[in-house]
This record gives C-alpha cells, structure tokens and sequence, in this order.
C-alpha cells in the first residue's frame, strides 16, 4: 500500500482534512498517517468503505503518552566579544510539548493488505484531552479505546459506554502515564537492591519522621 | 494415651485411638479445596487434579465452587489490588476449620509482577497462610507436597491448650478486614495486625516498627 | 425459602416491579465462579432464564505487564510474554521475537524457523485439546472430557519441558532465534506424539460428535454473523467458524508457512458447534504441518550470529508485528527511542478483543447457554486483562 496515494485519495474524498505522513525510522518500514481530529471519523469511515482500500478490519489500537522533552544542539553564532566579532558555539535547547497520541492499525479482512497505521493526537496532555470516538466505524475499538481511557486518561467522544475498564471506578490516576507515581508499597522486601532499595529506604525514612 | 500400651495393645489386634486424633485425621483426610483460580497456577492446579497427578489419592480431590462448602483456599495465582477484596471474602465465608495455601511467586510475594501498581505484594498482607510454594507457576508434585505439609500440620493440631489452632480459639478472629477501593490504593494497604506477626522475626522488618501503636502524634 | 426471599428481593433494582412478570434480575456471574475461566465477571440482567443484558467486566487480572516491560530491557520482557497466555507461552514469544526482528530488520537461521513452527502447532494443539474439554465440562461433562483432553495435553508439556526446562513458562524464544538446541532423541518423540494424536482425535469424535446433548447445546446456540464478526475484530477460530477466510498463517506468510501444504477449515453458521468443530479440524491440519515440518527441518545454527541480546538497543522507530495464535490474531506494538528499553510496548490481545461480541452472542439466549458461548470464545485471563 502507497501512503502517498493513501493521503491523496483521502484529501480528494474529504476536502479540508488536515493530513501529514510521519515517517518511522526503523527496518519495520510502519510509516503512518497523522490525521486531524476534525475529520477523522469522516477519514476513517472513507477508509473502511472505499472499495479499493476496504481497511474492515481494526485490529489495534493504543496510546502513547510523550513527555516535553528537551533536545539541544550546538550552533555557531557569530556575537560580539570585547567589542570583537567573533563565532562562538552556542547551546540552544528547544522544548517540544508533551502530547498523547492514539495508534490505529488497521487492516483489510476482505483485500487481506495492511497495515495502516493512523495516528490521533489530542491538544496537549493536561486539560485538552478528548479525541473523536471510532468506535462507531471499528466496533472493535470498544474496549481498546476504553482501555486508553483507563489508563491514559483520553476522553473518546462518541464512544456508547466510556468507563474505567482494567482498574476499579474509585481510581483516580492514568498509570500508564510515563510521569504515574504508583504507591509504595515496598515497605518490605527480603533482598532490597537497586531501585527497591532506594524504595524501601525511603519508606523507611518517613516511617522514622511519623 | 502411653504409646507403648497403644502399640501392645494394636499388636494384639485392639486398636485404640484419641479423639484428637480421630478428629485430626477425618479433618486431614478429606480436605475439600475450593475451585479458586486467579492466574496461571491454576492451570498447573487443574492438572494436579487431574489423571496423571491425582490428587484424589489424598482425598482432596471434592473442589467445591462455593466457599461456604470448602475448607482449604489454594491462592493459585496473582493476587491484584482489583481482587483482593474478593479474596478476602471469600476467606471470610470459609467456615472454620480453614486453611490457606499460598501457591507460587505472586500469591506468596507478587512474583515476577511485584513492580506492579495493581498487583497485591503477597497475600499474607490480607488473610493468615498456612503453605507457600515457590515456582513460577509451582509444578504439580510441588503442590502435592505442600498438600502433604499441610496435612502433617493439621495432623499436629492439638485440641487444647495455649497452643490449640484458631478456631478452637474464641477470642482469635475467623474473619478479616476487606480492604476497600482507594482512590489511589486499596485501603487499608495492608492488615497491620497479621502482617506484623509475619514480619516481626525479621530484623528492621516493618514489624519492628511502631506500626501497629497509636500514633503519638 | 423465607431464608432465600428477601435477599433476591434486594437484588432486584425495582422493588414495586418485582411482584409482576416483567421483574428483572441483576447477578453477578463472577469474579469468582468456576466456569468463568479465572477472574472474569459478568454482570448479567435476567429476565427470567433470558439474558437481556451482559456486560464484561476486567481487570481483575490486570497485572501492568506493559508498565514493567517499558520499564525493563527487551530481553527481559521475553519470560513475562509466557504469562500472557498461559496455556501457549511459546505462540506468546514467537509473537513478540516477530515484533522485535521486525523493529530491529533482524534475519533468523532456517533450522530456528523449523523450531518455531513446530512449537508453534504443538501449542495450538495442547491449547484446542484442553478448550474443547474445558467447554465439555461447561456443558455438564464434569470431569472426563477434560481428563482424556489433559492426558494428551500432559504428552505435548513433556516434550516442552525436554526443550526448554519448563512445562508451561518456556521462555524459549529469542529474537533472532531460539535459546537452546533440540535435545537428542526430541524429534524422535515429537514424531511419536504426532503419530499418536489423531488417535485421541478420532476417540473424542467417536464420543463427542453425534452425542445428542452436544449437538442440543450447541447447534444454533451463540450464532456470530460474518458481518458482525469482521466489524468487531474477531480473530482466530471464532471469526473462521463464522465463514470468514482469514489465518494470518496464509495471509502474512510470517515465518516459513507458505512453506507447508495446509488448508484453513471453516464454518458455515457461526454457532457453538462450528467453532468447536473448527477447533478440531484445525487441530488435523497441524498435525499435517508438523509432519512436514519434522520431513524438512534442516541442521544447521539455531541463533542468528549478528544479533546482539544483551545491550539490544534497536533504532528509534516503530513496528507491529502479529501472528495466528491458538486465540486469535496476537500482536506486539512496539515503539523504540534508541534506548535499551523501549518506549512503548504494547500487547494486542486476542482474547480481550474477541469478547466484544460476548453481549450480541448472548442476548435472549439463557444463562447455561451463556457459559457455554463464553467458553467456545476460549480466552486466556492473564491476555483479557495483561
């Protein structure tokens, strides 16, 4: 499957449509399709039911939780030293927001091609969280979707029954969040070492504060 | 009863017997275990019960559906933060006499998925247990052996006494607290009572904290 | 009775409506319950013995296998594959030693291959013999079905415990290749114990196939329509007993099985009994690929030279990749940043995603039915909650 004619099939069915190729830099060769979430249930519908791409099939989906992260590299700048110009190298950071991510692969039952990896990626990772539901085009996106929710805090609009589905509907925290401080528990540990060692140590210590 | 008049009197074909003993040894004859499966031991603890195992052959072969028929909990399997209140129930509906085998790394410990934020760090922390066996998942001849050390425990039991089993004990609790869903944990995380009999052995265990007094604060 | 009455009073959510004929009741079947394969549950509204609504409810096995893997190395992600689904640990690495070759373009040795591949259909045959005597059991043949069908699965766990040390957490899968080399004299057995099986086969057929509680419980009963299979990502026996042609076997060729001469069995109406004969008709067609397989399989290093297990740091990048396991379609996601952990690992799981239709296939059936539709779904606790 072309993902240039992919993107270009899609743009010419849904005018407006926000698209970007993300290329995956790994032998696996898995490029995918960022879509808006404008249009993505309209994209979606598009991909299920043309007849030549047929994608019937939705067999994965998942989250993916970024953290800002922080890239620097060295860059020369020419700047006024003493009254001298002169190129100096300079460290210049940039921050790249956080962002959460859904991952849709899908794949064709009566064509028997695939994968197609689409992405969806909500506005930031705090307070602008919800995506579009595709459940109603991919039924098998029910539990996964509410699995995301779960345990990424993604809230899918459109989804018929989004509640908690792994933890109990008491908790309160996304675990599966890369910055999810889990409870310590490790108040004992028979041969402490490495990271439960520096748990139990601590544990301890607030034990000794009480 | 003098054991040598007990053997004398057997050679002569005279079998006397003591009603701890009797008692001791319907109770370990026919335990009835309860069909209580969480992870993947219980697959190895159906093939226990199955043909080429046989755990019949110890009379422990009746695995009960319901708690309130069956007198031996074998935790087979990983014990989530989601199940344990479950567990614990359903120790509590156990009628006295009743037993516990902690079956494999994640009932005894959590196991392999101790690092885990759902997964309860061993089941003692809720409910007392009798037998662990370690494995990951434990083969069946090893839970036939903790069946055996099981049944040489309760064949010990005496009927009387400071030392007599709990539930011959009125002031010795049969039934635990249920911990409850947290917003964060379950609460409480653990049962501080039971889990410092468990540690206080163990030096600079949490046992030997001040766990279990009334804070000063 | 008096004993019995108020508390099903209770259970009732309208008190005012209990007395008339329309009163419904609300059970919990499960966590705790011995036909529910483990720790699942499902809260059930009954109208009488009619299943109106069902809803799955999980998580009381979830025990944040994809939270400790992103936190561990490759390597050391393999041995927790094994408890996914327990009964087919070695599918479960195959499956993620396919993801990982497939993020890092790693090439594997012929022999391994042939090793995989024969793993491989001995655990769906150990995995289709022990569902098809757990669901006699849940039909009411307590004991003996599954008895026959332990005896024979007991034969495949002693030919993995020979290879791998263990009986049911092999561990036995690397990317790159395979751990150890056959044992002497295994091929020898495994060709005895394929020899062997269509016996037991033949045996449970003669007692199994034209008893007429089985055919009374099952035909007709938990019908799954094609359409509806294919929009809810059913995968494996369940979609094939629904008339659906896809087996990734045929349909990727992963590994070497475009190699082997074997056919896809399907059903007709996508009821209990065609899964269950599916499951047998499939179990005839491995035994056909192992035999060619035990024909061929060549000598030869059973490890890829170049790969690296130990400091295995992949390119940043991303791959899926996915096989035919005894349960479905089982696939790994898996996201790399360079690091020799990988940022994102994720589990596709058959099991979890084939209970979708749990609902649809039960509705307006009863609840001995219910058991019996749930147990030809054949799910795996440890991959429904991960």
């Amino acid at each position: 499957m072309n993902l240039e004619k992919i993107k270009s099939d899609i743009e010419a069915a849904v005018p407006g449509c926000r698209l970007q190729i993300i290329l995956n830099g790994s032998p696996s060769g898995q490029h995918s399709l960022l879509l808006g979430r404008e249009h993505a249930v309209e994209i979606a519908r598009f991909l299920r039911d043309d007849p030549e791409l047929r994608l019937d099939y939705c067999s994965n989906v998942t989250g993916v939780d970024w953290l800002d992260s922080e890239t620097s590299e060295k860059v020369k700048v020419k700047k006024l030293v003493d009254g001298v110009e002169q190129e100096v190298e300079e460290v210049r950071k940039t921050r790249t927001p956080g962002y959460l991510e859904a991952v849709y692969h899908l794949y064709s039952m009566e064509k028997k091609h695939g994968p197609l990896v689409l992405r969806l990626r909500p506005e930031n990772r705090t307070d602008h969280v919800t995506l579009p539901s595709l459940t109603p085009v991919w039924r098998s996106a029910e539990f996964q979707e509410r699995e995301i929710f779960d345990l990424y805090g993604i809230i899918f609009e459109g989804h018929p029954d989004l509640r908690r589905i792994l933890m109990w509907d008491e908790f309160e925290d996304h675990p599966m969040r890369k910055d999810y401080v889990e409870p310590n528990d490790y108040e004992y540990e028979p041969t402490p070492h490495d990271a439960v060692l520096e748990k139990s140590k601590q544990a301890r210590a607030i034990e000794g504060q009480r | 009863m003098d054991l040598e008049l007990k053997e004398a009197l057997s050679r002569q074909g005279i079998f006397t017997t003591t009603l701890e003993e009797l008692y001791n040894w319907g109770r370990r004859s026919s335990v009835w275990p309860l069909t209580f499966g969480l992870a993947c031991c219980a697959i190895e603890m159906i093939a226990t019960s199955m043909a080429r195992y046989d755990l019949a052959r110890f009379g422990a072969e009746v695995f009960r559906p319901s708690p309130r028929q069956a007198d031996l909990m074998i935790v087979a399997g990983t014990v989530t933060k989601k199940m344990a209140p479950q567990v614990v129930r359903l120790y509590n509906q156990m009628p006295e006499p009743k037993y516990v085998i902690a079956m494999g790394a994640c009932a005894i410990s959590g196991g392999p998925f101790k690092q885990g934020y759902n997964v309860l760090k061993g089941i003692d922390r809720y409910i007392p247990v009798d037998v662990h066996i370690p494995g990951c998942p434990p083969r069946p001849e090893a839970l036939m052996d903790a069946f055996i050390t099981l049944q040489k425990k309760i064949d010990a039991q005496s009927l009387t006494g400071a030392d007599r089993p709990r539930h011959l004990n009125a002031e010795e609790p049969s039934e635990f607290i249920v911990p409850q869903y947290g917003a964060h944990d379950l609460e409480p995380p653990k049962n501080v009572k039971l889990w410092n009999i468990i540690t206080k052995n163990i030096p600079n265990g949490p046992g030997t904290a001040s766990d279990n007094e009334p804070r000063k604060d | 009775m008096e004993m019995i009455a108020p508390a099903a009073q209770e259970l009732i959510p309208n008190n005012a409506a209990a007395t008339g004929d329309d009163a419904l009741l609300e059970i919990s079947l499960g966590p705790h319950h011995p036909s529910t394969h483990g720790v699942f549950r499902m809260d059930v509204v009954l109208d009488g013995e009619r299943v109106v609504k069902l809803k799955p409810v999980f998580g009381y096995l979830h025990r944040n296998h994809e939270k400790i893997a992103e936190g561990a190395s490759y390597l050391a992600s393999m041995p927790y594959t094994d408890r996914l689904d327990y009964i087919g640990s070695l599918t479960n690495n195959w499956a993620y030693a396919l993801a990982v070759e497939k993020l890092a373009g790693i090439q594997i040795p012929e022999r391994a291959e042939y090793i995989r591949v024969i793993t491989a259909e001995l655990t769906r045959l150990q995995n289709h013999a022990s569902t098809i005597g757990f669901l006699t059991q849940e039909m009411g043949a307590s004991g003996s079905p599954l008895m026959y069908s332990f005896r024979e699965r007991e034969k495949i766990l002693d030919l993995f415990e020979s290879l791998t040390g263990s009986r049911m957490m092999c561990n036995y899968m690397r990317f790159g290749g395979c751990r150890v080399d056959l044992p002497a004299g295994w091929l020898d057995q495994t060709r005895k114990v394929v020899a062997d099986f269509p016996g037991f086969l033949d045996e449970f057929e003669r007692l199994l196939e034209g008893n007429e509680i089985l055919l009374a419980r099952t035909q007709g009963v938990g019908v799954l329509s094609r359409e509806l299979a294919i929009q809810a990502g059913v995968t494996g026996p369940i979609l094939r007993a629904s008339g659906v042609n896809y087996d990734i076997r045929k349909v990727d060729r992963y590994g070497i099985y475009d190699r082997f001469d074997f056919r896809v069995p399907l059903g007709e109406h996508g009821d209990v009994y065609d899964r269950y004969m599916v499951r047998m008709l499939e179990m005839r067609e491995s035994l056909k690929i192992l035999e060619q397989a035990l024909r061929d399989i060549p000598s030869g290093p059973i490890m890829d030279t170049k790969t690296k297990i130990r400091g295995f740091r992949p390119k940043a990048g991303e791959a899926y990749g996915r096989i035919e396991s005894p349960k479905g379609e089982l696939g790994f996601f898996l996201i790399s940043d360079g690091s020799p952990n990988p940022y994102r690992y994720r589990v596709r799981p058959p099991s979890l995603i084939n209970l979708t239709v749990l609902e649809d296939m039960c509705l307006g059936s009863n609840v001995s039915d219910t058991i019996v539709i749930f147990g030809t779904i054949d799910i795996v606790l440890g991959e429904v909650d991960r």
